[in-house]
């Protein structure tokens, strides 16, 4: 138990350590805007990764949550003047309720199901953000507000910089405990075998449910800061290819493992940016990356490079 | 008014036949593999850009569909060949994302070849449409749903007449028993994934000529195929047949009566509401699982 924490939280600390000195190593804001985006990336992922990883299921459509949260503040601060805090938790509580009553009948089918019911909930969301011009400015999308909470306007990407790291740490955090708790082992134990972990008497589909509920939390609260911190929202962030784009950073960095989505998510951000002068190519690329990884690298990046390491225990 | 109605039914009897065919497709690999096979779409693309393409350059219709047929049959075994039956024991999720990056990899690759322009490909026999009833239909619906209608049954007959075809439902009852009778079932594999490209690439085709064909095409059609396939219960042929004539015939009430703007949303309205009350589909069989 003793190793357990203290691998923990060595991970932690690492990555506590990796945000805390990267920006003296980022020349100028351009780097920085890039980092913040990898940040709010990897904090869907590796909710996204608890989904996939731990529960064995898959969503083809959590940029559908993402975009919720982030109309959800745009609509609610820009249009209704709500405080910037409320309207991001007004949106998380909808999404929360949202998948929950998705998942709640879902959530016992196998995992083609989910694919389907997710993948539907995430067109119908770009659908209406695309329609519903009236609300949601249609395809040319939203200016949203900046954040203000208590008097404080968060503004410049130095600022931000730093809320999406303490944001992903959190979030780090919050889903290592998860995983070591008694739901954590039930959830792996779904993972394994649905059957056996039933057998043994887990209430898989209860967890299967909170993971779901809680991936699409973390994607509102992300999307909802992020609308903040871009001041403009487009429905191309709620649709099909961004899901299919957290899927893949997930996949890649290394299903079940949480450090392992936070690297993918910030290797495939920054590799369109690296890919620009070869912008004809990039979807070979990422295709090719997606089925490579999982015909090769079935675990993905970090779970395959951490068992090339000399056998040491690991957490 | 009964006009009007028959002129919804009837597009949405052409759009329709292409969501039955495609969703046919996904059966069909669905059974022989257990694969939800994302690139399905691109099957249908590449029908519809090769023959666009290749009539434009002076090749007849007939050989040109061929072509593209013959092209997305080799694509569809290379993608079984070297991306599926290599992750043979993965998980669903692994699966599903392998399909999901080939057919991402092709739609690059299209790019590349083709361009992102939009291809247009003559109507088969005119545009002059045919009166019915106060409604007018487009010759080339006809071909659609025709080719779709005679497509679909010698998928049929194949099924039910041929040893190829038995070995292939033998397969998907059991691969285990089926591979102990001496059913090569890689090869089974192989040939599902050559059948369904197949069945894509002529709808992509025939259809060309009233969606036109464009690198993307094949999206919204394989994403459509897909819902067809599990609203009919997925892995039960006629199930996604009936499927994709239910989704192309709601969406195109949907379109009239409704809103076109949600014209697309209408088909997943459909399976979110089917998978919240029949979570097998309408014909799908209750499932039970073997540990």
């Amino acid at each position: 138990m003793n190793a357990l924490l203290h691998g923990r939280l060595t991970g932690l600390l690492a990555l506590g350590a990796v945000i805390a000195v990267l920006p003296a190593f980022l020349p100028n804001n351009f780097y920085l805007d890039i980092a913040i985006l990898a940040g709010f990336n990897a904090v869907v992922c590796v909710g996204l990764n608890l989904l996939i990883g731990y529960a064995g299921q898959i969503s083809l459509g959590h940029a559908g949550f993402f975009g919720i949260g982030a109309y959800a503040s745009g609509v609610l601060v820009g249009t209704y003047g709500w405080p910037p805090i409320v309207a991001l938790l007004a949106g998380a509580v909808f999404v929360g309720l949202l998948a929950f009553l998705v998942a709640k009948p879902i959530l016992r089918l196998k995992g083609h199901y989910l694919a389907m019911a997710t993948l539907g909930i995430g067109i119908i969301v770009s659908i209406v953000l695309r329609t519903e011009s009236g609300l949601t400015g249609g395809p040319d999308g939203m200016m949203v507000e900046p954040f203000r909470i208590f008097g404080v306007e968060l503004y410049g990407e130095k600022v931000w910089y730093w809320v999406v790291g303490v944001l992903l740490v959190g979030v780090v955090w919050l889903s290592l405990n998860l995983i070591d708790s008694p739901m954590g082992r039930a959830l792996r134990a779904v993972h394994g075998s649905e059957v056996a972990a039933e057998v043994v008497g887990v209430d898989t589909a209860r967890f299967k449910v909170l993971v779901f509920v809680l991936s699409a939390v973390f994607a509102s609260v992300a999307g909802s800061l992020f609308a903040h911190y871009a001041g403009l929202i487009t429905p191309a962030k709620a649709d099909f290819f961004k899901s299919i784009e957290l899927v893949t950073m997930v996949v890649f960095g290394g299903m079940a493992s949480t450090f392992g989505a936070v690297v993918g998510a910030v290797v495939l951000t920054l590799l369109p940016q690296a890919l620009t002068m070869f912008q004809d190519y990039q979807q070979i690329v990422l295709g090719g990356i997606l089925m490579a990884t999982m015909v090769f690298m079935p675990k993905g990046l970090l779970p395959t490079l951490a068992a090339l390491l000399p056998a040491r225990r690991r957490a | 008014m009964f006009a009007e109605l028959l002129q919804y039914l009837l597009s949405g009897l052409t759009i329709g036949a292409i969501y039955a065919l495609a969703g046919l497709g996904f059966s069909i690999i669905y059974n022989a593999s257990h694969v939800i096979n994302f690139a399905q779409g691109e099957f249908i693309m590449i029908g519809g850009m090769a023959s666009a393409t290749l009539t434009a350059s002076g090749v007849p219709l007939p050989l040109a569909i061929m072509i593209g047929c013959g092209g997305a049959m080799l694509v569809g075994v290379l993608v079984a060949k070297f991306a599926v039956e290599r992750a043979r024991n993965a998980s669903t999720v692994t699966l599903i994302i392998i399909t999901i990056g080939a057919s991402i990899f092709l739609r690059g690759v299209a790019e590349l070849v083709w361009g992102k322009d939009f291809k247009r490909l003559d109507a088969f026999s005119g545009e002059t449409p045919i009166q019915i009833m106060g409604a007018s239909m487009q010759p080339q619906s006809l071909w659609v749903v025709g080719t779709a209608g005679v497509l679909i049954v010698a998928i049929g007959l194949f099924f039910a007449r041929t040893l190829t075809g038995k070995a292939m439902l033998a397969t998907s009852h059991n691969r285990l028993a089926a591979q102990l009778v001496g059913i090569d079932v890689k090869r089974v594999v192989l040939a599902s994934f050559a059948l369904s490209a197949a069945l894509g690439a002529v709808g992509g085709a025939v259809v060309a000529p009233i969606t036109f064909s464009y690198t993307e095409m094949g999206i919204m059609l394989g994403l459509k195929g897909f819902t067809a396939a599990v609203l009919g219960g997925l892995g039960h042929g006629p199930g996604a047949v009936a499927g994709g004539l239910i989704v192309g015939i709601a969406e195109a009430l949907g379109a009239g009566y409704i809103s076109s703007a949600y014209k697309d949303a209408v088909a997943f309205v459909i399976i979110l509401a089917v998978l919240l009350f029949m979570p097998n589909g309408l014909f799908g069989k209750r499932g039970t699982e073997r540990v």
